[in-house]
């Protein structure tokens, strides 16, 4: 249009327009907002490279695959749907151990930290802990092997004679020498190595909660423990259950010390002392990578698909969990 | 059910740091008590040293005595947890349990001490615990929401309804209405007036009209100075004290002449 009609910003520059702040304001939206997007294009990277690459293992034959790739072994009940199946069998069993050992201690020791320790020991047990998840997994596999192994064996031998009816804890068949490296043992040493994720996050929640809740359940006669229970635990269940899904993560995806620790095998053995029973996913991807050929490695990224997609279910269970009861959760 | 309680030479600390020094009062039974004075005055810290709350704070002690009904609450054999179902608080901001429902905050106290509860018992006790809070009719349709979903002064009445529900001897409250606005305070002060009947009340407020409005009697509580400890100045009914103080401190700061 002509000139004659003034919009607002052809007008002379007034006191209400742009302030010092406002570019750099700019930037960092962008910033954060690539980062953001940053994350989803790695995912989606990830998840193509697994489909893709996991394709043509699944869909050649199952026979053709026997003779191709040297681990696949379909006349021996080994096709590489059978292996997925035992694998993620071994993955859960291992990390289901593992979370039942490591939360209840993690949620002590956080709860320790956070309403029953002097402040002092509290800061030097937190740093402890936080030292915990500083060693390497390697370090925890040959620990585990050479001293937590031998140390457990016993023990192993004394549930196996007193309880081993329950299938749980079957005794190794006759014949077989009770080497404890089992199950059991990785599931331990895995629990050791989640321990420090899952304390941190719950001690950090615990802290958080309101001293108004705390106070309003100590105002009438709670105990230290019914004051947690009333105002500690439910102000901080979604952030136990977050914690607890990161240690999962973690046991899910942890290679070095299974492979170091455990005997594997492939069944779907309730048995968490028998050797040779179970193998992660995690651990079987490493022990057979550097053998492989290039069918062998698309079918172990077949199975590398199929850990990417356990921890994804874990996670959205873990956040449908937290969401349920929204209303209550003390957020509003 | 309603107590006195006869406080003598009470010295609060907190670690070496005298809080509060000396003070020595009576508080009758099925009457309103106000607590008056400036920030920092330690009439908050003192309600505290009422059921023992202060020890929630590390290096938190005191010396003298509180008793109650002769009952020394810093005696040898006398627990604090019991000491709080005796003497219930109702805080500065409403702090119903975001996790429970109404229904379950209103019954959180009880259940403490009572392990089961049959759910006609519940029932009754809900209910007579909300209408004794003034909340009964507004809520009473909707006893399974969160506590939370309430307004200001609903959640403050259904801290008053937990606090009562546990049939306390004393009822504590510290600044109840700061947070609130005008009305949901007046129907507090409402409350307070019929809570007197059976309890023992004591209040600290920094509103000077609600101590005259509400209270029977009216105890001032001042400071010489920043890191100087808080001393009781003067106790009296409340007309005398809010009409002819005997204290110059008192008046000036009841008068607004203050500092």
């Amino acid at each position: 249009m002509t000139s004659s009609t003034s919009t607002p910003e052809a007008q002379a520059p007034s006191d209400y327009g742009t302030h010092p702040g406002a570019s750099a304001n700019r930037v960092f939206r962008w910033l954060s907002t690539g980062a953001g997007v940053l994350i989803l294009i790695t995912l989606a990277a990830v998840a193509t490279f697994l489909l893709v690459e996991a394709w043509p293992a699944f869909t050649m034959s199952s026979e053709e695959l026997g003779e191709t790739v040297s681990f696949i072994k379909p006349d021996q009940g080994q096709s590489l749907m059978e292996i997925i199946g035992y694998l993620i069998f071994g993955t859960l069993v291992i990390s289901i151990i593992a979370l039942l050992i490591a939360t209840p201690v993690s949620i002590g020791i956080a709860l320790f930290i956070s309403h029953y320790a002097p402040r002092r020991l509290a800061q030097g047990l937190g740093y402890l802990i936080d030292l915990l998840a500083a060693v390497p997994s390697v370090v925890y596999g040959l620990w585990g092997v050479a001293v937590l192994v031998p140390f457990l064996t016993p023990f192993y031998q004394f549930l196996a004679d007193y309880l081993g009816f329950i299938p749980i804890f079957a005794p190794p068949e006759s014949g077989d020498i009770f080497t404890g490296r089992v199950a059991m043992s990785a599931g331990i040493v895995l629990a050791i190595m989640i321990l420090p994720i899952i304390t941190a996050v719950s001690r950090e929640v615990f802290l958080q909660t309101p001293t108004l809740h705390e106070e309003a359940a100590l105002a009438m006669g709670a105990t230290r423990w019914e004051m947690i229970k009333m105002a500690v635990f439910p102000f901080g269940r979604s952030g136990m259950i977050g914690a607890t899904m990161l240690g999962l993560g973690r046991a899910l995806g942890e290679t070095m010390a299974v492979l170091m620790i455990i005997s594997p095998g492939l069944t779907f053995s309730a048995s968490i002392l028998q050797p040779n029973q179970h193998n992660t996913i995690a651990a079987y991807i490493a022990l057979q990578f550097p053998e492989a050929n290039s069918m062998g490695v698309n079918s172990l990224i077949a199975m590398g698909l199929a850990l990417f997609v356990i921890t994804l279910l874990v996670n959205m269970l873990a956040r449908w969990i937290v969401s349920r009861r929204k209303d209550f959760s003390g957020a509003n | 059910m309603s107590k006195r309680i006869d406080i003598n030479n009470l010295n609060v600390y907190y670690s070496d740091f005298l809080a509060v020094e000396d003070v020595s009062l009576s508080i009758e039974p099925k009457s309103i008590t106000a607590f008056i004075g400036p920030s920092g005055c330690g009439k908050s810290t003192f309600l505290r040293t009422l059921n023992r709350m202060h020890e929630v704070i590390p290096g938190a002690r005191v010396e003298g005595e509180v008793l109650i009904d002769g009952v020394n609450l810093y005696g040898d054999n006398v627990d604090p947890v019991t000491v709080r179902r005796h003497v219930g608080m109702v805080f500065q901001r409403p702090n119903p349990f975001p996790t429970m429902s109404i229904a379950e905050n209103v019954l959180a106290g009880y259940r403490l001490n009572n392990k089961r509860v049959s759910k006609s018992q519940a029932e009754d006790l809900v209910e007579e615990s909300l209408r004794g809070a003034n909340l009964w009719n507004e809520v009473k349709d909707r006893l399974d929401r969160p506590g939370s979903s309430l307004s200001g002064g609903q959640q403050q009445r259904l801290c008053i309804a937990r606090a009562i529900a546990i049939k306390p001897d004393v009822l504590l409250m510290d600044e109840p209405c700061s947070a609130l606005d005008p009305i949901s305070t007046l129907a507090i002060e409402d409350l307070m007036a019929e809570l007197k009947d059976q309890y023992t009340i004591v209040i600290v407020t920094h509103n000077m009209q609600q101590a005259a409005r509400v209270s029977d009697r009216t105890a001032f509580f001042n400071i010489a100075g920043t890191g100087k400890p808080g001393k009781l100045i003067e106790m009296n009914d409340t007309p005398t004290m809010f009409s002819t103080p005997s204290e110059k401190a008192t008046e000036d700061y009841i008068s607004g002449r203050f500092g």
